[in-house]
């Protein structure tokens, strides 16, 4: 019998071989797959036994993100808090058992988890898990300037809209408020508070991170964006003369001034930009055609996401949209070029493009790719990485970005945007004042940039449901928040 | 160099045991408290001596046995132990509690039988009998119990037991006598030969209806072809018995639900993750997330973050899952190795026995454990449709610790005689 035994013991021994490579498949081959899975409830609770990095604002010190420890069957599990609540609500986003995540804490999620691949990371995750200690993820530390913030959502008050302030020649976002904001820690506590905000505006919105998922109208602040094409077409300097009659005929339309009753006669493009005249605007739309100015746009950033570090979507491009659609017109027939050239065609843009059209101006010409994370800091205080500067590309030469800045000036001294005076220091800026369509409710706006000789602070402002102009309404706000950032406690 | 005696390399064996023990304790302890105390190692001290006694006994009954079997036995125990403390110190308790009556119960054994366990032999009928009473006892109205649309409990009083662990160790009796005699005429082939082997399958379908449970069904009938194969070296019988059962699965499969849901769920779990194939499915996760290293003992994710458990029977049908998960690959691989050395020792005894009957009573017992092994661990790991039985030594429970004790003591008196010194 012993021939039967043997094989008998070689066909169990192999079912339990079988057993080895199927937990070696399940526990090797298969185990990325499976952690990725929405269904994994150990992923979700194990989620909680790491100490997540803290978040800062700027200065280091300002705690925008951290944890309380919570004992629970005799382990240690980790719960975020937001200790400055709305400050940063938008950029810093959540991370909690019933929501999962959102803004950095989503998309940067691998740091503050300790989980990504730089190996220095990898090494001591590794030590902790051998040494039975817990893991503790990467800090974060911002861009954004704590101080700014506050005066920002402080500025805007119970008003819907969004301040997005840019440093020029790095990229550095410094501010960026969206107001109504929300508790970050409401999210887990009470959720249903944060849906009923209400602010004047008929969607409030509290969760949306409108700087840089907001459908804003840009009125004449894209004036800058055209003049800079006409400019660059070769066919245009500042000191260019047309005649203003008060309206501009397009198609057999007249495209009215904001104010018709007094036309400024023969003005130069200086005078037209900082007066807002849209008539001379809308020839420049129908001398250049829509080609022209699509390419300037895309210059400066516009169709295509707005970049950042938060989640892809919570992002949104700016540019021309029909039925909720993104669309580049190929020529005349697709839009109507006189109305882009002014910004009241179908055009939908974000606070932080605008931001970055202002600081490209103030930048010589050369927009620099926005960012919200300045370094990545290891448990042990050394820095993982740092966010390098880096340029998206020129949209204009520095010639005319200076003499688009000179004009921009004029605006603020005696033109359209005089409310953002600041006393000793030089501001160059542009308003944009686009109706909504409903009686008397404006969508306002304003760009600028400070100091013209040495920008250290591109902004754009932009409110909605607004009963005044860009000049009376964004403006002010711009040069609080300008102050702030500028001239320090 | 003198070699050591048997009886010594056991005690060494099992003295390394104890301290491995420890120090699973020690780890699980440091895991949850954060400090280590004499308290941690207290388990691993009663641990020990229950074990030296059950070494003392086998000095005194079974000298010549294999020194390997009762060490490796332990060390399982000690595995499913630790872990089950791991879960929940009150099921340890109890489980400490069951270590000492299976010692007791593998000390009886060994000791009731040390003169001639094939006097076992001369009973096959009656231990056939009392066999097919403990299978029907669950079924029976008064006493069967349901678990969890399993029917396989029996419960008097304050006590409830799964007979069938026991009927599985009197059924390989029974099969080894049974053939030992007819081996020769079934080998011939004649069908009428085959009138009680029918019976056998009939009985192993009817338990398999009765308790709603491909598991148990298949692992009787798989140990009865196993040394139906051993006794007549006729590999078309296993076939045939293997198209019979195959045929019987496929009609219990037509007419009872449960049996279709585990069909469903193993051929693809992820449809009905959060109902159906939940425990299936969660149980993956947690294995997968053991890696190759483990989370280390005592530091696994088993609860939710309010404390209640993610994955239902963890200690029992699930055992499996805990282990990998914090152990790893490399050290539910090395449990695996340990299951392997146990079944390897165990066929060994078998091809050492003299005897036609310890030949099938040790091939049988050893099949029967590797197969047990292989059936829950299989549907942990989706190789075949879940079923709930337990993890030999290693699963909470009485009733499957006891039997396994009597398995290893039947096991070691084989071996006992194989290699003891004729008089």
């Amino acid at each position: 019998m012993n021939a039967q035994i043997s094989r008998l013991a070689v066909f169990a021994l192999v079912l339990l071989g079988a057993l080895i490579l199927a937990t070696t498949y399940w526990q090797a081959w298969a185990a990325p797959g499976l952690a990725n899975r929405k269904e994994n409830a150990i992923q979700v609770v194990a989620q909680f036994t790491i100490e997540r990095g803290k978040i800062y604002a700027a200065d280091g010190k300002t705690v925008l993100a951290t944890n309380r420890a919570r004992q629970v069957n005799g382990r240690t599990l980790y719960f975020r808090r937001y200790p400055t609540r709305g400050l940063a609500a938008h950029v810093v986003g959540y991370s909690t058992q019933v929501r999962s995540r959102a803004g950095i804490e989503q998309s940067m999620n691998d740091f503050l988890t300790g989980s990504n691949e730089n190996l220095s990371t990898v090494v001591d995750t590794n030590v902790d898990r051998l040494l039975g200690r817990h893991v503790v993820g990467n800090d974060l530390i911002l861009t954004l300037n704590a101080r700014g913030q506050r005066v920002a959502l402080q500025a805007l008050g119970r008003r819907c809209g969004s301040v997005v302030a840019i440093e020029p020649s790095t990229g550095r976002v410094l501010v960026m408020a969206n107001s109504p904001t929300y508790d970050l820690n409401l999210i887990e506590t009470n959720y249903p508070s944060i849906l009923r905000t209400r602010a004047e505006c008929p969607e409030a919105a509290p969760l949306l991170n409108r700087a840089t998922q907001g459908r804003y109208v840009p009125g004449s602040t894209f004036k800058v964006v055209t003049a800079a094409a006409a400019l660059e077409s070769g066919k245009y300097t500042m000191e260019t003369r047309k005649n203003d009659p008060g309206y501009c005929v397009e198609y057999g339309r007249r495209v009215n001034n904001y104010d018709t009753t007094s036309p400024f006669g023969s003005v130069t493009l200086f005078q037209a930009i900082q007066y807002s005249i849209n008539s001379y605007f809308c020839e420049i739309g129908k001398d250049l055609g829509p080609g022209p100015i699509v390419q300037e746009m895309k210059d400066f950033g516009f169709y295509s996401l707005p970049p950042l570090e938060t989640p892809e979507d919570e992002r949104r491009a700016s540019g021309l949209y029909k039925n909720g659609r993104m669309f580049e017109p190929k020529d005349s027939s697709e839009v109507d070029p006189g109305r882009l050239a002014f910004g009241q065609s179908e055009l939908q843009v974000t606070p932080e493009q605008m931001a970055m059209v202002a600081a490209a101006v103030a930048n010589r010409g050369v927009v620099m790719q926005p960012f919200v994370v300045e370094r990545v800091v290891g448990s042990d205080g050394k820095t993982v990485t740092r966010t390098r500067r880096h340029a998206l590309g020129r949209t204009m030469s520095a010639g005319n970005a200076l003499a688009l800045a000179g004009a921009m000036e004029a605006v603020v001294r005696a033109g359209t945007g005089t409310a953002a005076q600041i006393s000793g220091i030089r501001v160059a800026g542009k308003t944009g004042t686009a109706e909504t369509g409903r009686e008397g409710l404006n969508q306002t706006a304003f760009i600028a940039f400070a100091p013209v000789e040495a920008p250290r602070v591109a902004i754009a402002v932009m409110l909605e449901n607004q009963r005044g102009t860009g000049g009376s309404t964004a403006a002010p706000i711009a040069k609080q928040v300008l102050q702030a950032l500028l001239q320090g406690p | 160099m003198r070699t050591l005696s048997p009886r010594n390399r056991e005690l060494l064996n099992l003295i390394a045991v104890g301290m491995l023990t420890g120090l699973g304790f020690t780890s699980v302890y440091i895991a949850r408290s954060e400090v280590v105390s004499p308290e941690s190692l207290t388990y691993a001290v009663f641990f020990l001596l229950v074990y030296l006694i059950a070494h003392v006994v086998t000095r005194l009954t079974v000298p010549y046995a294999d020194p390997y079997l009762l060490p490796m036995a332990g060390l399982l125990t000690a595995i499913g132990l630790t872990e089950i403390y791991r879960l929940n110190p009150d099921d340890a308790f109890r489980q400490g509690l069951w270590v000492v009556i299976g010692v007791a119960l593998f000390s009886v054994t060994l000791v009731t039988l040390r003169h001639d366990y094939r006097r076992l032999e001369s009973y096959k009928y009656v231990i056939g009998l009392v066999a097919l009473v403990l299978l029907v006892l669950p079924a029976l109205p008064v006493v069967g119990r349901e678990i969890r649309g399993a029917r396989l409990w029996v419960e008097i009083g304050p006590f409830r037991f799964q007979p069938g662990e026991f009927a599985k160790i009197l059924l390989i009796v029974f099969l080894a006598g049974y053939l030992r005699e007819k081996r020769e005429v079934l080998a011939q082939g004649r069908l009428k030969d085959f009138g009680p082997l029918l019976l056998i399958w009939g009985g192993a379908m009817a338990v398999l209806v009765q308790t709603n449970d491909l598991g148990s069904g298949l692992l009787y009938f798989g140990i009865f072809l196993g040394m139906l194969y051993v006794a007549t070296a006729r590999i078309v019988f296993v076939v045939g018995g293997m198209a019979l059962f195959l045929a019987g699965a496929a009609f219990v499969y037509q007419v009872i639900p449960r049996v279709q849901d585990r069909v469903m769920i193993w051929l693809d779990p992820w449809p009905y993750a959060d109902d159906e194939s939940y425990q299936l499915v969660q149980s993956l996760f947690a294995i997968a997330f053991g890696g190759f290293g483990g989370t280390g003992l005592g530091r696994g994710t088993f609860t939710t973050t309010a404390g209640t458990n993610l994955i239902p029977d963890l200690n029992t049908d699930f055992i499996y899952a805990a282990l990998a998960h914090e152990l790893g690959l490399a050290g539910i691989a090395a449990v695996l190795l340990v299951y392997m050395l146990v079944v390897a020792r165990g066929f060994r005894v078998a091809m050492l026995a003299q005897d036609g009957f310890s030949k099938l009573l040790a091939a049988g017992l050893t099949f029967g454990f590797a197969l047990q092994t292989f059936i829950i661990v299989g549907g942990v790991l989706r190789l075949i449709p879940l079923t709930g039985i337990t993890l030999p030594f290693v699963s909470y429970g009485g009733s499957s610790l006891l039997a396994n004790f009597v398995l290893l003591a039947l096991l070691l008196l084989v071996s006992n005689r194989a290699v003891a010194p004729r008089d």
